[in-house]
């Protein structure tokens, strides 16, 4: 059973960092958000020093819905998940692969980065180091959280848009946890509301990690039936 | 009465509020009933097409796992 | 004979049985609603006093109040029927956890323009980021997520049980969304002009207040039962038109 989940894993951070996976994708599309922010409010220092930690992890956000469709669509297409669902592994862990690749694959990646972006938008430099805990800690959320949409809306004709908007309000706790550590840590409070704010976000992720992927095999289970 | 319709100075405040719950509330009853008149008028005319040969398929959705 | 209590339970669950129960139900539901709606208007608009604060938008509070009310009961009756449905598989709840989103979703609606229809005139401002305010606009968009869901997927019983999935995954959000957004805002401190304790009701309120709630909490059992209605007789038609596809193939 470790094996085939491990193979899985495998199997599906090999095929994202193919052609087609989408996985460098992600990070171009954060980049691209990023960029474009200075370009909407003007290049301004202390504003974009103000907008920064919030629109860093708005893009981080949007660019994590991006590849999200694709987690259960793409097998369910080319009837590898038929094998899957009558392999070993019960669908609560394959949903548990899937979201570990996701976040392999996507939120890695972004949170590496991160302190690249942070710099176009003037972040002060103590804040990086929270800024790459809090999205370490928050991602994972993101991934787990997203599979439950993801398997909501497999077989859904532009079911990306669809999944994107079923899982943005249950990204809001993540965003406002993230955000607030950044910015506690911005006016030196890493003492308290930071540390509050990244314990917060650890509760978040396990929470997720427990949850997400039941409710990914269930709604798998009721759509695939 | 003037005085009733003037709400302290806050009418348009007051009447607005009113009139937009007036408004959802009564185009949520019109939806809903004009829903379930279209609903069976089309169950009613289908049934009546079928005439009882496909009573048993007509049955209302139920679950075939159960 | 005697019936077992999951018998029983599933007697209720026969949707014949159900329409004709709620045929009788709707003509005395109706009137009980008018009438209860009437008299909190009469009292909301002509016979409660003016708050020696606000003025007369307190008189706003008597749809404010209530619509948020309903905003909350509407989800609480969703995710309760889904519940149901993926546990019993209970025919009826996923008709019952379908029909009430609408009306949720157009209180909830209300509950947020009423809000900014009274905020404007007495703290200045047609929309605060505070926490309460927040949490009802996400509240929103777990609504129009959930329709959309029950939109786009064709097959009834397959949307029941993913929906109903959106649902428990949303009843179990909602505290967290919550108590994310208080903490958000007491992080912010915003500057603002207002406090949020309002007005203590006096008791003349009370009175208005309550009928409206109670006439509002009617409207709603009301219109579910006409849309639970509509809904069953929605997947009827689907499957007399279903058998006839099949006749004519055969």
């Amino acid at each position: 059973m470790r094996r085939a989940f491990l193979a899985l894993v495998a199997r599906d951070i090999r095929l994202a960092a193919g052609i087609g996976g989408g996985g460098g994708m992600a990070v171009f599309f954060f980049l691209t958000v990023v960029a474009i922010v200075p370009l909407g409010v003007g290049p301004d220092r202390p504003v974009l020093e103000l907008l920064a930690p919030g629109m860093l992890w708005v893009g981080l956000l949007l660019a994590s819905l991006l590849t999200l469709d694709r987690m259960f669509q793409a097998d369910v297409e080319d009837g590898s998940f038929d094998l899957l669902s009558m392999g070993p592994l019960p669908l609560e862990l394959v949903a548990v692969a899937k979201s570990l690749a996701h976040w392999v694959v996507t939120g890695l990646p972004l949170v590496i980065a991160a302190p690249v972006l942070g710099i176009l938008l003037n972040l002060p430099p103590e804040t990086m180091p929270w800024l790459m805990l809090a999205m370490l800690v928050g991602t994972p959320a993101l991934s787990f959280i997203g599979a439950v949409g993801a398997a909501l809306t497999v077989g859904v004709r532009r079911g990306g848009l669809l999944a994107s908007l079923l899982v943005l309000p249950f990204y809001v706790p993540v965003l406002i946890f993230g955000v607030g550590a950044v910015e506690a840590a911005a006016v030196g409070f890493e003492g308290q509301a930071a540390r509050q704010a990244l314990l917060f976000l650890g509760a978040i992720t396990l929470a997720a990690i427990a949850i997400g992927p039941l409710g990914a095999a269930a709604a798998l289970r009721a759509i695939l039936r | 009465m003037a005085e009733f319709f003037h709400m302290g100075g806050y009418a348009a405040y007051v009447w607005t509020c009113y009139g937009l719950a007036a408004a959802v509330v009564a185009a949520l009853v019109w939806q809903s009933l004009s829903d379930w008149r279209r609903q069976s008028s089309l169950a009613d005319k289908l049934e009546k097409a079928a005439g009882g040969r496909v009573r048993r398929a007509a049955a209302p959705a139920r679950e075939d796992d159960r | 004979m005697s019936l077992t209590a999951a018998q029983k339970f599933h007697a209720y669950a026969n949707p014949a049985r159900f329409m004709a129960l709620s045929d009788r139900l709707l003509a005395p539901l109706w009137a009980l609603t008018l009438l209860t709606l009437g008299a909190g208007l009469w009292f909301a608009l002509f016979n409660s006093p003016p708050d020696y604060q606000q003025g007369e938008t307190v008189r706003i509070m008597y749809v404010h109040v209530p619509s948020a009310w309903l905003a909350m009961l509407g989800y609480s009756v969703m995710a309760l029927a889904s519940a149901v449905a993926l546990i019993f598989r209970h025919p009826l709840a996923d008709v019952a956890a379908k029909s009430a989103a609408p009306i949720g979703a157009a209180f909830t609606f209300l509950a947020l323009a009423t809000g900014s229809l009274w905020g404007k005139p007495m703290w200045g401002t047609w929309w605060e980021w505070d926490a309460r305010m927040t949490s009802v606009l996400v509240l929103f968009f777990l609504y129009l997520g959930y329709m959309a869901l029950w939109a786009t997927i064709e097959d009834p019983l397959r949307a029941a049980r993913a929906a109903a999935v959106l649902a428990l995954a949303g009843a179990i959000n909602i505290p967290v969304i919550r108590y994310s957004v208080v903490w958000w805002n007491t992080l912010h401190q915003p500057a603002s002009v207002f406090r949020m304790d309002g007005p203590t009701i006096a008791p003349a309120m009370l009175l208005p207040l309550g009928l409206m709630a109670a006439g509002f909490t009617l409207l709603f059992f009301t219109l579910h039962l006409v849309r639970m209605r509509a809904e069953i007789m929605r997947r009827r038609v689907r499957n007399l038109r279903l058998a006839r596809a099949d006749e004519g193939e055969a």
